[in-house]
């Protein structure tokens, strides 16, 4: 089904002129680097210049580079033929399949797509797959992809994607050399000035310049006279007065003046548009083609002579390829950042270093202290006067008296909070780089920087910190690479006597699922405890909540709340809520005798949540329930518990 | 008008034939015309009134299709010759990149070829162009008329060639000079993309 390259058409036998320079540049390129350098590729021109050839020699070409590749040639009729036959054995799927399995898509004559929609979704599907893979697509059209009629949208800004190129017909001397390579692989041979003669006959394309040579390599094998120039043109009704053959014969009976003007001006244009120009509109085309700036070379074409052209390109060349680097890199390391147009302006290739340095250098600093929890707000008392004079230390002298230090107490005691209050305390020095994170923000963006492929920047990230603040880094129990990784940062940064404070639940060495390693050093500086509030905590946190409720602190209720025992801060600051709840709810000020009504009725040790619905029920019911504020969804009851509660 | 396009490769010539009226300017375009292959033609735009007079401009746009790579397009404009029609005569002038001026032959016209010359100055003066800058060429035309009632092409040329440029004996009823002159403002225009100019 699928044509084979036929092994006459490679680059070798390729004529290449100034029409299809840039044609078979690319093609090359392509098949050097098949899926890399320009995909899709798109060739287009008139009938009979060379499409087919290039395709086949550009398969050839990568097939001899690279033998294992899994090239498919076929012409878009043939692609659509296989198309029905597989639908119609009822085998879509399969036929899709052996596509996208294809490392090198080469199809000829893509301009039969129009009126072909169902074609044009197999195809868009087909250079989808293709591409994402980053398998290799070559179309070859009559025409440009934009003027293919009823061509889908997206197919063409898809084909347009890649590059677009065309092969022009070839000029007089192109013309000459496919005559010369021809007789020669005819083993015909012509009286001086007999090819020239054809070649200066406007032929249209070169097919029928092959149908020229042809007709003359037939007439001299039966003639034994070696044809001539002027023999030549007889026999091909290139007299003065007609012209047969190429379409040019629509030309003027009188001698063809517009022929011989065209010659002309193909010959000043030729001069004109001089080599160089021609190599650097190739490179302006081939890198504006990948989104780069070219104002650099194209400063060139303003000049009349411009000295070491290919130097420039050259050196462009070099700008645009470490761009690409630079944008690579940044582009791993920080997606945000790529992107930028710096990189696509190699006259701006210092910015786009500078750039990428910052990036490198982990620009994005790494997880600060949270300002919710300021050193002031943080009620002192017996109960954990060793945590706070520790932490004040570790403030005054980062990183020399206490390192590490490690905060432990149950949950609601205020070590996160003591944690982010050192840490807001030590991002107050001059260039202070504090990173205060919980030890699972740690570990997913480790995760997620191992799976980017970006630890290079992550290292940077947190190697640039003055001061490493971990919350509950009991967490990173089990979690080797993490433990890996921390015990490199935590040498680094003890033996360069910056900070290191962590939280935890128990005592390192209580804690399972530490590396010894890690536990050591854990142990190797201060270990605080936070016990449960003191009087004088109770107190102190009391009188600032209600100050914040902006409740006149009555010396009766605060006795009587700062007396009752509570196991956490947390659960404190759940009951000063229940009351202030349950006063807005009654619409009473909150007094002693509230409080106790409210939390008599509950005793406060009790959990909220372990304290079992039926008390909980209670307390809603007493509070007519919608205006209190710890209207949180455990604090309602199951209804299946109400409906039993009403039963009894 | 870009002339070259070395990003989009396009090579656009706007050529303009001037002269006085009635010196066969818009005959040159219908010679020109006749001769190009179909496919490469555009549509010839004139807007002639009854006696054949042209009221506005005439255009004929030529696609000389790939050449080096660069898709070619001349396009080809007359002027009405009539003076009072000095206003379409700057507008078409605008953005030329060369221009041919058609001179009668005719003895008794030489002080019209004279006015229009002196009129193609001034008017390229006001759109800003130096004329020693522009390409011109000269076309003497209707060579073809009996010799008594012409002038000779070297006394033409001693008469309004003081530029010196290049000069052509015409017959554009017949075709004779027509496509020279179209070659010779070609080449002129063109060399200028070696001069590496986008004027």
């Amino acid at each position: 089904m699928t044509a084979a390259l036929n092994p006459k058409f490679s680059f070798e036998t390729f004529v290449v002129g100034a029409a299809n320079r840039l044609a078979v540049t690319a093609g090359r390129a392509v098949a050097e680097n098949p899926g890399t350098a320009y995909n899709p590729l798109f060739i287009y021109s008139g009938s009979g210049l060379g499409k087919t050839h290039l395709l086949m020699a550009l398969g050839q070409g990568a097939k001899k580079l690279l033998p294992h590749l899994n090239i498919e040639y076929l012409t878009l009729d043939e692609y659509v033929e296989a198309f029905h036959a597989a639908v119609a054995a009822g085998q879509g799927d399969a036929f899709r399949r052996r596509f996208q399995n294809v490392d090198m898509l080469l199809v000829d004559d893509v301009q039969f797509l129009t009126n072909r929609k169902e074609m044009q979704a197999e195809l868009l599907r087909l250079t989808e797959a293709l591409q994402t893979a980053g398998h290799q697509i070559v179309l070859t059209s009559d025409r440009p992809p934009a003027e293919i009629a009823d061509l889908d949208e997206r197919l063409i800004s898809r084909f347009s994607g890649g590059l677009v190129v065309d092969i022009g017909a070839p000029d007089y001397e192109t013309r000459v050399a496919i005559l010369r390579r021809k007789a020669e692989e005819r083993r015909a041979k012509f009286q001086p000035g007999v090819l020239e003669t054809v070649a200066a006959a406007e032929f249209q394309n070169v097919r029928e310049l092959m149908g020229a040579l042809n007709r003359l390599v037939a007439y001299q094998a039966v003639n034994d006279v070696p044809l001539n120039a002027e023999g030549a043109k007889q026999l091909l009704g290139l007299s003065a007065t007609a012209r047969a053959g190429g379409p040019a014969a629509t030309a003027a009976p009188s001698g063809d003046e517009f022929g011989a003007f065209l010659h002309d001006v193909t010959v000043t244009v030729g001069k004109a548009v001089e080599a160089w120009r021609a190599r650097v509109a190739e490179a302006v085309l081939r890198w504006e083609g990948e989104g780069y700036r070219t104002q650099r070379l194209e400063a060139l074409l303003e000049q009349e002579a411009p000295a070491g052209v290919d130097d420039v390109i050259a050196g462009f060349a070099r700008d645009a390829e470490r761009l690409k680097a630079l944008e690579a890199e940044v582009a791993a390391l920080d997606p945000g950042a790529a992107g930028q147009s710096l990189f696509r302006d190699p006259d701006r290739l210092a910015d786009a270093e500078a750039a990428a340095e910052r990036v490198r250098a982990g620009a994005a600093p790494p997880p600060g202290p949270s300002g919710a929890f300021p050193l002031a707000a943080y009620a002192v008392g017996r109960s954990n006067e060793v945590a706070v004079s520790a932490a004040r230390a570790v403030i005054e002298h980062p990183g020399k008296r206490y390192n590490p230090l490690v905060l432990t107490g149950k949950s609601g005691l205020g070590k996160t909070h003591l944690l982010n209050a050192i840490g807001l305390e030590l991002a107050k020095a001059p260039g202070a780089i504090v990173a205060c994170l919980s030890t699972q923000a740690f570990i997913d963006e480790l995760i997620a920087a191992i799976d980017g492929n970006r630890m290079d920047w992550w290292h940077a990230r947190y190697r640039q910190a003055t001061a490493l603040l971990l919350d509950d880094v009991h967490l990173m129990a089990g979690k080797d690479r993490t433990q890996e990784e921390l015990f490199n940062l935590f040498n680094l940064f003890q033996d360069d006597e910056r900070q290191l404070v962590f939280t935890a639940p128990q005592h390192p060495n209580k804690v399972t699922g530490l590396e010894p390693r890690i536990t050591s050093r854990l142990e190797g500086g201060l270990v605080a405890e936070l016990a449960e509030p003191d009087r004088a905590v109770r107190r102190t946190v009391l009188e600032r909540l209600l100050a914040q409720q902006q409740i006149a602190p009555d010396a009766a209720l605060l006795d009587y709340v700062a007396d009752r025992p509570v196991d956490s801060v947390r659960a404190l600051v759940g009951v000063v809520q229940r009351v202030i709840g349950a006063a807005a709810a009654q619409d009473q000020p909150v007094t002693a005798g509230l409080a106790r009504e409210v939390l008599e009725g509950q005793p406060a040790e009790q959990g909220r949540r372990t304290g079992g619905f039926r008390t909980s029920g209670l307390v809603v019911s007493s509070l007519g329930g919608i205006r209190s504020r710890e209207k949180m969804a455990w604090d309602w009851p199951d209804p299946v518990d109400r409906i039993v509660e009403e039963l009894r | 008008m870009s002339l070259v396009n070395f990003t989009t490769r396009e090579i656009t010539c706007k050529i303009v034939y001037y002269g006085p009226g009635r010196s066969g300017k818009t005959t040159n375009l219908h010679y020109v015309y006749g001769r190009v292959p179909e496919a490469r033609r555009g549509r010839m735009v004139s807007l002639a009134t009854q006696t054949d007079r042209t009221l506005f401009f005439d255009f004929l746009p030529i696609d000389l299709g790939e050449i080096s790579g660069f898709a070619t397009r001349f396009q080809l404009y007359t002027v009405p010759g009539q003076v009072y029609y000095n206003a379409t005569r700057r507008l078409v002038l605008q953005g030329a990149d060369g221009v041919v001026f058609v001179a009668d032959s005719q003895a008794r016209q030489l002080d019209e070829n004279l006015e229009s010359l002196q009129n193609l100055q001034s008017n390229l003066l006001e759109l800003g162009i130096d004329i020693r800058t522009l390409p011109l060429v000269l076309q003497y035309n209707k060579q073809d008329l009996p010799r008594e009632l012409i002038l000779q092409a070297a006394d033409l040329d001693d008469a309004l060639n003081f530029r010196g440029v290049p000069s052509f004996p015409g017959d554009a009823l017949h075709g004779r000079g027509v496509f020279e002159t179209l070659k010779a403002i070609s080449e002129l225009v063109l060399k200028r993309l070696s001069a590496g100019s986008t004027a």
